[in-house]
């Protein structure tokens, strides 16, 4: 049986942040690109401009960069305006920027900028015969978006989510940086102190492997249940 | 308003950019009634139908469904737009349409298909919807398809599909878009005939098609449009035997 000295504990512990992190991440992240597509077909020309600067701006930058602005710059951000809150409206508003919510939320504007490129090209691929159909039957825009356009677009955009999902889980590995315990964190306290890198980092890595597989085998679940109804070329 | 005409329109026009595409087409119909609207490609007929329920908006002109006009408003570009999106749900339920390509929403099965509208958008009860559609579906013949995906089934069976998605609608009005264009020649009987079936039973549709034997046999109404103007307007027997415009002559005129 693997000896992991005494840290198992702790690098399950970290195992569960990672996976805790990724998820919450993801959820962000597939919000954010839905609200980024609808803004950049929306055929609004400011919603259109927030959204490009907003995926232009994210696509350009290191994730590590962002991930310290954000840690840091967010704690300063919410300094300024507990500060301004309290002095003008006497309103008692604090919280501790922790690196949780720094990293759920850097990898979340992260990974929405790509889901916006995702989910804009599948909804693109949507053919207008069927959204015509739901126009000329009386549909509201919310029926249209959540009936029609939502379930025929996941099958464009499902692939797309799943490289993004996978890129997505090893990026949390950065938040290590900003002080979060994650799985890689604890591994490399334990390697540096018991200096048997390959004897912590494999085990990690297997974990990483093992959660792209079992979601790659989710996704594929899934892909077939969004291709329903449609024949596939031979 | 029980004797309403189901549909009046009125002095329609329509301009894509600079291009008039209606010069003001007037058109009243009574219930019961089977309007053909036939002309070469790009005469405007397909333009007019969409007008009617809307999915393009008149440049000016009036369309008045049941007694209900239809509000217009213009928007900062000065543009005219409908005044109520809400008017316009309204107005588009009450006026199903069959299109060319079917339009059935891939995702849903044949009976899904067609309770989705009577369920979301009539707030017809579920059961209700189910036994309604289900009854449509014996019309139309192809009940026995009714858990098959649109992408299962040959055109034609799509197209009696659409035709039973629109017909549980129970919609004053029924618009055709060239139902059978997208069909291989041999399965645009058993559509043609379903229509037919549902023009006897004193259904008001409006029909834009090809099938001048249709337009002929079936029709209560014909109205020939060329460069979206009427050309020629009347009985079948007045507009194919008499046509007094010398472009519907060329256009009865044999091909070859």
């Amino acid at each position: 049986m693997l000896d992991l000295k005494g840290y198992g504990p702790a690098l399950a512990e970290g195992a569960v942040v990672t996976i805790e992190l990724a998820f919450l991440s993801l959820a962000l992240a597939v919000t954010l690109g839905l609200l980024g597509a609808s803004a950049k077909l929306s055929g609004n020309r400011v919603l259109t401009g927030i959204a490009t600067a907003y995926t232009t701006l994210i696509r350009g930058v290191p994730d590590l960069v962002m991930m310290l602005l954000f840690y840091y710059g967010g704690q300063v951000a919410v300094n300024a305006l507990s500060d301004y809150l309290w002095e003008t409206r006497e309103i008692d508003f604090f919280f501790q920027f922790d690196p949780f919510i720094s990293g759920v939320v850097t990898i979340g504007l992260i990974f929405g900028a790509y889901m916006t490129e995702t989910f804009r090209g599948a909804f693109l691929a949507v053919n207008v015969g069927q959204i015509e159909a739901a126009k000329a039957y009386g549909f509201t825009r919310w029926h249209t978006f959540r009936r029609v356009m939502i379930p025929q677009m996941m099958r464009h955009a499902l692939p797309g989510i799943g490289n993004n999902w996978q890129v997505l889980l090893k990026t949390t590995a950065l938040v290590s940086i900003i002080g979060l315990t994650d799985m890689v964190r604890v591994a490399e306290e334990a390697a540096k102190a018991e200096r048997m890198p390959f004897h912590f980092f494999i085990p990690v890595a297997a974990v990483y492997l093992a959660l792209t597989a079992i979601t790659e085998l989710f996704i594929r679940w899934l892909d077939k249940r969004a291709n329903v109804g449609v024949v596939q070329g031979n | 308003m029980a004797d309403a005409a189901p549909l009046i329109c009125r002095d329609i026009h329509k301009t894509f950019n600079d291009l008039e595409v209606l010069k003001g087409i007037s058109l009243e119909t009574r219930k019961g009634d089977v309007v053909s609207l036939i002309g070469s490609s790009g005469s405007g007929k397909s333009t007019f139908l969409r007008c009617i329920n809307l999915l393009e908006t008149p440049t000016s002109g009036d369309i008045i469904v049941h007694g209900d006009p239809v509000q217009f408003k213009h928007n900062r570009k000065g543009e005219r737009i409908p005044a109520s999106n809400r008017q316009v749900e309204l107005i588009r339920a009450r006026l199903s349409m069959v299109f060319q390509g079917f339009n059935l929403w891939s995702h849903m099965t044949v009976l899904e298909n067609i309770i989705e509208a009577p369920v979301h958008v009539l707030k017809v009860p579920r059961k209700e919807a189910i036994e309604r559609a289900e009854a449509y579906l014996h019309k139309v013949g192809i009940y026995e398809r009714k858990d098959y995906y649109p992408a299962q089934m040959s055109g034609g069976q799509q197209q009696r599909a659409a035709i039973a998605r629109a017909l549980a609608m129970e919609p004053e009005v029924m618009l055709f878009d060239e139902p059978t264009s997208a069909l291989d020649p041999e399965l645009v009987g058993e559509v043609l005939k379903v229509m037919q079936s549902l023009a006897e039973e004193g259904r008001t549709m409006i029909v834009v098609t090809h099938e001048m034997a249709f337009a002929r046999d079936v029709s209560s109404q014909v109205l020939f449009l060329h460069q979206g103007v009427i050309e020629e307007q009347g009985t079948p027997e007045k507009v194919f035997d008499h046509p007094e415009s010398e472009r519907m002559q060329q256009f009865l005129a044999p091909k070859f």
